[in-house]
């Protein structure tokens, strides 16, 4: 059976975006004949020649009337060898909101650049996110090779920025690709380009079919939050409890040591069920349900984690946060943090920087934090939480901040101080600022 | 297969047994993390079920989740009145099978107590939104569960996992919230509510394959069956209570199929041999139109037709 990819993609409608995921939809025959029908008749009636691939992934009518993308779309396709799940992110005002929503499920982000503009200060911030949320995998798609007379010259500047620019995000060698594209004519998107004999890599949909799939961390330490108890009594189940959960890290098997958080009462696995039948092992991604030896108080948002490496519960906690509302974020807010299936009243004790992403530098104790910007927190919190950092383990090391009042999401948190790994040194960087930059810092509507 | 050890975890061999999760399982496993999240977080949850393969599968999901104790929500279904016979008969069955609570919201109550009008055109399911309204109103049900996927249209693109309804049920594109990492936020005020979408990620492949993997008992109309249909609009549709055939309407018997299930008046049946899962799935493969545009004419009305009916409290 094939296996699941889930990617992000980033850039601004300019960079010929919803072409190239149109593109991708298209040449995999994702478009069925009535879609398609509908954007040829679209086309046409825009006095086109060909159809507009974009067409294909532009949703609301809001935003058809208005030209743009406000939000993040899920596209879908499969070939013979995976099924993709791909979040489309529109670079626009809110790109930041939109870019840490894809980037928090993805396992590879595909950034686009024209090639005739090469890498700017927008391809960096975009890339400094996806580092922040840890995406694991980066592809830039040199696009519109087309327009710059298929030059091997001018691709090879480009991608050598990007990758200089990625190492220095701390992305290994390996795990970032360009790729010389043109959505618009198909060149290298899923067919082989004849106009770039000169490179010799693989085509975007090549790579995203064969690029291995980074496994949730099932070599890292065992952590199951509780989403659910399971009790019944019946004949085949007499006094039947088991702990309802997906493994958000890690491996279990049956025989386990495993502690309890915030508790810290130990026990042993001595089940792990599924309808289908009890599994030798559970790994990261799986929804099972866990039995345990010892009759203990578990509750919905309890964490069962391995008792070699288990995390130490907190209730004061740094940490970076995506703020993604229009009310701006000033110290001491009262909110509501929701880690894994706990949610518990918060108090944002401290706004210490915030991130500029032009200069890739914070700016220390800045008065607030606005929609669209990165900073750094001190969080207290009502109930000890048993976080891991971020960065060595995304799915509990992540929080959500939620307004207490009308129940809005207010920011993607992370616990630790992943920022600081963003803080490069100006000087390895390009020199180039360009004129899109001013509109996309402006905190929105 | 070599004995596994905490020292090389790294490395380790899969114990025999345990396949790495395939697409198909890892979409499994997000639609029951999803039911736990909803079972956990809200006090009044409900399963849309029309007996159609959408929300079946929904079920059948919702039943794992929980094994082996019982689902701990009732059903809804929002009942056009013009429903096939065969799947009435297959939604009572299921629900009986599970020992479940449905909650019938009838389309026709509302036109025989003139709370409703009947339309010029007979088709009943922009009739269905003020039941389903007043059923979640009346019922208290702070969460409903619906089988909408991504994939089946546009407008449903950008629609989240968790999907705010105010008051009046209503989509606000705009205050509809971030879904970060499976983080899932279902705070709501006080009278409003949250639609659910655990197939969110399932395209209409993946859904006949969980099919054919579970074997998952659908309604027969799924599978080529002979039946007497007429044309309109260029859809087979069952002769029946809504207002057809006319005289201009010759009935033929062909053999047919259904893709979805829906209203008689505007659901329509598509020409097909494929009798069986393995025949389906081929034809599914094969097919060159979305399910919603070969047989759903309420769709193809306009091209922002759902995005309008999604802001009025549709699904």
């Amino acid at each position: 059976m094939s296996d699941l990819l889930r990617l992000a993609t980033a850039g601004s409608v300019d960079d010929g975006k919803s072409t190239l995921v149109g593109r991708l939809l298209y040449d995999t025959k994702s478009v069925l004949a009535d879609t398609l029908d509908a954007v040829h008749r679209a086309s046409v009636d825009k006095g086109l020649s060909t159809p507009d691939l974009s067409l294909l992934v532009d949703g609301l009518r809001s935003e058809r009337e208005q030209g743009i993308t406000i939000d993040v779309a899920y596209r879908y396709f499969a070939t013979p060898k995976r099924s993709f799940v791909l979040a489309d992110t529109p670079g626009h005002v809110q790109y930041t909101r939109n870019t840490v929503t894809g980037a928090s499920t993805a396992q590879l982000a595909v950034l686009l650049v024209d090639a005739r503009k090469g890498v700017l200060e927008q391809t960096r911030r975009h890339a400094a996110v996806l580092a922040l949320l840890g995406v694991p995998r980066l592809v830039l798609a040199v696009n519109k090779i087309d327009l710059a007379n298929y030059d091997e010259a001018t691709f090879e500047v480009i991608a050598k920025e990007f990758t200089d620019h990625a190492t220095a995000l701390g992305y290994p060698v390996g795990s970032v690709l360009s790729i010389p594209v043109s959505a618009l004519v198909g060149d290298n998107v899923v067919d082989r380009s004849a106009r770039t004999p000169w490179y010799v890599g693989p085509t975007l949909l090549e790579h995203l079919e064969t690029v291995p799939v980074e496994p949730d961390p099932h070599d890292a330490p065992f952590r199951f939050p509780v989403q659910y108890v399971i009790r019944t009594n019946t004949a085949e189940h007499t006094d039947y409890r088991g702990y309802a959960g997906q493994v958000a890290a890690g491996t279990v098997r049956p025989g386990d040591e495993v502690v309890v958080l915030p508790s810290g009462r130990r026990t042993t696995v001595s089940r792990i069920d599924t309808p289908d039948g009890e599994l030798a092992e559970a790994e990261a991604g799986r929804s099972v349900t866990l039995l345990l030896d010892d009759e203990i108080d578990i509750t919905r948002g309890d964490l069962i984690a391995t008792v070699s490496e288990a995390p130490a519960p907190v209730d004061e906690f740094d940490a970076t946060v995506a703020w993604l509302s229009d009310k701006p974020l000033r110290p001491g807010a009262r909110v509501l943090v929701k880690h894994g299936a706990r949610t518990v009243q918060a108090v944002v004790t401290e706004l210490s920087a915030r991130f500029d992403e032009q200069k890739l530098a914070s700016v220390p104790n800045p008065q607030t934090l606005d929609l669209n910007e990165i900073g750094r927190v001190r969080v207290r919190t009502a109930e000890p939480l048993p976080v891991d950092d971020y960065a060595v383990n995304r799915r509990n090391g992540a929080f959500l901040v939620i307004d207490a009042g009308d129940g809005a999401t207010l920011a993607a948190g992370l616990v630790g101080a992943g920022l600081q790994a963003l803080e490069v040194d100006p000087n390895s960087l390009g020199g180039d600022v360009d004129a899109e930059s001013g509109d996309l810092v402006s905190p929105g509507p | 297969m070599t004995e596994t050890t905490e020292s090389v975890r790294q490395s380790t061999p899969r114990p025999v047994g345990t396949e790495p999760l395939d697409a198909l399982a890892r979409l499994e496993s997000e639609a029951i993390h999803i039911f736990r999240e909803v079972a956990g977080e809200f006090d009044r949850p409900v399963i849309l079920f029309s007996g159609g393969k959408d929300s079946t599968v929904l079920l059948h999901l919702a039943v794992k989740a929980f094994w082996p104790a019982p689902v701990p929500f009732p059903l809804l279904h929002v009942d056009t009145g013009h429903n096939l016979d065969e799947v009435i008969e297959f939604r009572d069955r299921t629900v009986e099978r599970y020992g479940l609570r449905l909650v019938v919201a009838s389309v026709q109550d509302y036109i025989d107590d003139g709370r409703l009008e009947e339309r010029a055109d007979g088709t009943r399911n922009p009739l269905q939104t003020v039941p389903l309204l007043d059923s979640i109103t009346g019922n208290k049900f702070d969460a409903v569960f619906g089988g909408g996927r991504r994939d089946e249209e546009r407008a449903r693109a950008k629609e989240r996992i968790f999907s705010l309804r105010n008051s009046f049920g209503q989509w606000e594109p705009r205050r509809q919230r971030p879904e970060l990492w499976n983080l899932y936020n279902g705070r709501h005020r006080s009278g409003e509510h949250v639609r659910v979408f655990p197939l969110s990620n399932w395209t209409e492949l993946d859904v006949w394959r969980y099919i054919q993997r579970e074997a998952i008992e659908l309604p027969s109309i799924y599978f080529a069956h002979t039946r007497e249909v007429f044309q309109r609009d260029g859809m087979w549709l069952t002769a029946g209570p809504w207002f057809g055939p006319r005289a201009d309407e010759p009935v033929q018997e062909l053999t047919v199929r259904y893709r979805t299930v829906g209203d008689g008046s505007c659901t329509g049946a598509v020409l097909s041999e494929a009798a069986d899962l393995d025949e389906v799935i081929a034809e599914v493969s094969a097919s060159r139109l979305t399910e919603r545009g070969a047989t759903r004419a309420d769709d193809r009305l306009s091209e922002a037709a759902m995005e309008d009916r999604k802001r009025e409290g549709y699904f």
